[in-house]
């Protein structure tokens, strides 16, 4: 099998700054893409993700460890690399004093593309990304999706059999996220290999093949989507109660229902439980409850997040990691 | 087959058309750097210039006019240096740096929009100066040649600029440094005053800061008074020592800037 990726034991470290000491962002950092294929970088806020992607792309220097990405070492083929990939930032990077099609035209010419060809790619490309419309405008006037769309199509102009997404749903309103979510399916339809990052661990889900979850630099679990998920323990069942002195009724009930462990959260009073038994379940869990006289405030059924991933892996919900970040 | 239509050059070019593009979707720069211009020339014309007497006698308009141009043009630093500082902080320098083009196109295609930038500035300024009494007494070739040494010295300018704007981590950062570079330079010269009238201890400042050699070297091109500090060598050579300002310059910030972009996110 060929990789488009291969990463191993990446370590980078920034320097200290005034007021803060120096930060280990990547430590050690292993990875493999096969081509063809989708990895989800999963983490949380400060985990790594934009520090790999930025080496993987050749914006950064590794201090320890080595890549290859499409076959080149990324830092003495750095410009072979850059040929091969696209790549679209956290932040989307275009010019606003710019129209949408003069920012493509721009990327075409610097992919080393004529202009007759640069300026043919930029309309084919504001046509798939449905901005031939506001071709003509610039990108101060767009929207936050509309932004977002132009980077990628920015990304895309060289038409690159590798694709670097550095959380491209962040910020999206549902529909956008949706509607991005069929353009990148699309892509990989195509044959696009894929590294794509998310806080969110039902993207990675519904877009990933592999999923690498990445915690203060290091990948702590790797595994496809239902692997994870089956360690994690599928969809949970919530329940809030009315009444705090029958927590304890209401557990007995639930963990009866679930066939399963009860945490229970006193101060919300909140009980969760895996289950197993989807929306079906659901429904007996609340008839059970109204059988045994407990009133409800709340219930839902969840699926898990990023935040029940990594309570499971390490034992500490995300926030714990991020104290230091926020402050 | 299209040697001009890829590669270093052909970088350059498209990155000179996407800065000079921006220009006009942005008018308030180049307003506010005219009107900033203008206020000065209106100051130091109406307002100050009657309290100057120039030494050898001579119209206080047509020796202020040189002085000012050549301050807008040192000023075109700041230009660059926002300009720069803005791309950085958009994300831009990152999207470009992981294209596979010339790196050096990133830079370049920069300074010669901005150099363009300033030549048409200075068109404005000369016709407004024209307005208030400014004159060129010494002919075509001359004034041709002012006109080149102005603008060589605005892209060198723009060199300090690209350093300043990579250095630096947001715009208004750029916008200060670059102001509190250039400002001391243009006061303690030749611009608004003869220089005999600077206190004893800024005039040796005065007669080698590279605004002074600037001014007076468009001064004595365009045929304006020109009275200067003592009768040293860039009294007498202005415009010698002019281009060997901008040499040194150029040798310093061009490698500075251009290994500052190199190491932009290391
Ligand atoms: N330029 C920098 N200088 C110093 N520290 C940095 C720099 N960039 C990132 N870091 C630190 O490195 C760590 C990893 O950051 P990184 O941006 O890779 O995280 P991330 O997973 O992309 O987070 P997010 O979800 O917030 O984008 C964080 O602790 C961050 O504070
Ligand atoms: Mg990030």
């Amino acid at each position: 099998m060929t990789y488009a990726i291969e990463a191993e034991g990446l370590v980078k470290i920034y320097p200290a700054r005034r007021g803060s000491s120096e930060v280990r962002a990547l430590d050690g950092v292993d990875l493999v893409v096969p081509e063809g294929t989708v990895l989800g970088l999963l983490g949380p806020n400060g985990a790594g993700k934009t520090t790999t992607v930025r080496i993987l792309a050749t914006l950064l220097r590794p201090d320890g460890g080595s890549a290859r990405v499409a076959g080149f070492d990324v830092v003495k083929q750095a410009q072979d690399v850059r040929r091969a990939i696209g790549l679209s930032g956290q932040y989307a990077a275009v010019d606003e004093n710019l129209t949408g099609w003069e920012n493509l035209y721009m990327f075409g010419r610097l992919y080393e593309m004529p202009k007759a060809r640069a300026k043919a790619r930029a309309e084919e490309l504001l046509e798939q990304f449905n901005l031939t419309d506001a071709g003509g405008r610039t990108v101060k006037t767009y929207s936050g999706g509309m932004r977002r769309r132009l980077d990628l199509a920015g990304a895309l102009t060289g038409q690159p059999h590798l694709l670097f997404l550095d959380e491209p749903t962040t910020g999206l309103d549902p529909r956008s996220r949706l509607g991005m979510w069929e353009v990148i399916r699309d892509l990989v339809r195509q044959g696009t290999t894929l590294l794509l990052t998310t806080q969110y661990l039902e993207e990675a889900d519904e877009l990933a093949d592999t999923i690498a979850v990445v915690d203060t630099g290091k990948i702590i679990a790797k595994g496809t989507a239902d692997e994870l998920k089956a360690q994690v323990g599928g969809e949970r069942i919530e329940v809030v109660v009315k009444d705090r002195a029958l927590l304890d009724q209401a557990r007995q009930v639930l963990g009866g229902q679930a066939g399963s462990e009860v945490e229970v959260d006193e101060h919300t009073r909140r009980l969760i439980a895996s289950s197993s038994g989807g929306a079906q379940q659901l429904v007996e869990v609340v008839q059970a409850m109204g059988e045994a006289g407990i009133a409800i405030d709340d219930v839902a059924l969840r699926r898990p997040t990023l935040d029940d991933v990594f309570l499971t892996l390490t034992g500490h919900h995300t926030a714990d990691e991020n104290v230091e970040e926020s402050a | 087959m299209s040697a001009l239509q890829t590669g270093p050059l052909s970088d350059s070019m498209v990155i000179m058309w996407r800065n000079l593009k921006r220009i006009p979707r942005i008018p308030e720069l180049a307003i506010f750097a005219i009107l900033q211009s203008i206020m000065f020339v209106l100051l130091f014309a109406y307002v100050f210039g009657g309290a100057i007497p120039l030494p050898d006698g001579g119209d206080y308009k047509e020796f202020l006019m040189p002085g000012i141009f050549a301050q807008t043009i040192a000023f075109a630093s700041a230009t660059t240096a926002v300009g720069m500082a803005d791309d950085m902080g958009k994300g831009l320098i990152d999207r470009f740096r992981s294209l596979p083009m010339a790196r050096s196109a990133v830079l370049s295609g920069r300074t010669v929009a901005d150099t363009i930038y300033q030549a048409g500035i200075l068109v404005v300024l000369m016709l407004a100066g024209l307005v208030v009494g400014w004159r060129v007494n010494n002919g075509l070739a001359a004034f041709l040649l002012a006109v080149v040494l102005l603008l060589a010295f605005a892209h060198v300018m723009s060199w300090l600029g690209i350093w300043i704007g990579l250095s630096v981590p947001n715009t208004e950062a750029a916008q200060q440094l670059t102001f509190v570079t250039i400002f001391p330079l243009t006061f303690i010269s030749n611009v608004f005053v003869p220089p005999a009238a600077l206190p004893a201890i800024l005039q040796p400042i005065a007669e080698w800061n590279p605004v002074s050699t600037l001014t007076a070297a468009t001064r004595e091109l365009f045929g304006n008074p020109n009275p200067y500090v003592g009768d040293g060598f860039p009294s007498q050579y202005p415009i010698l020592v002019t281009i060997g300002w901008m040499i040194v310059l150029l040798a310093i910030f061009a490698p500075l800037a251009i290994r500052k972009y190199r190491d932009a996110s290391k």
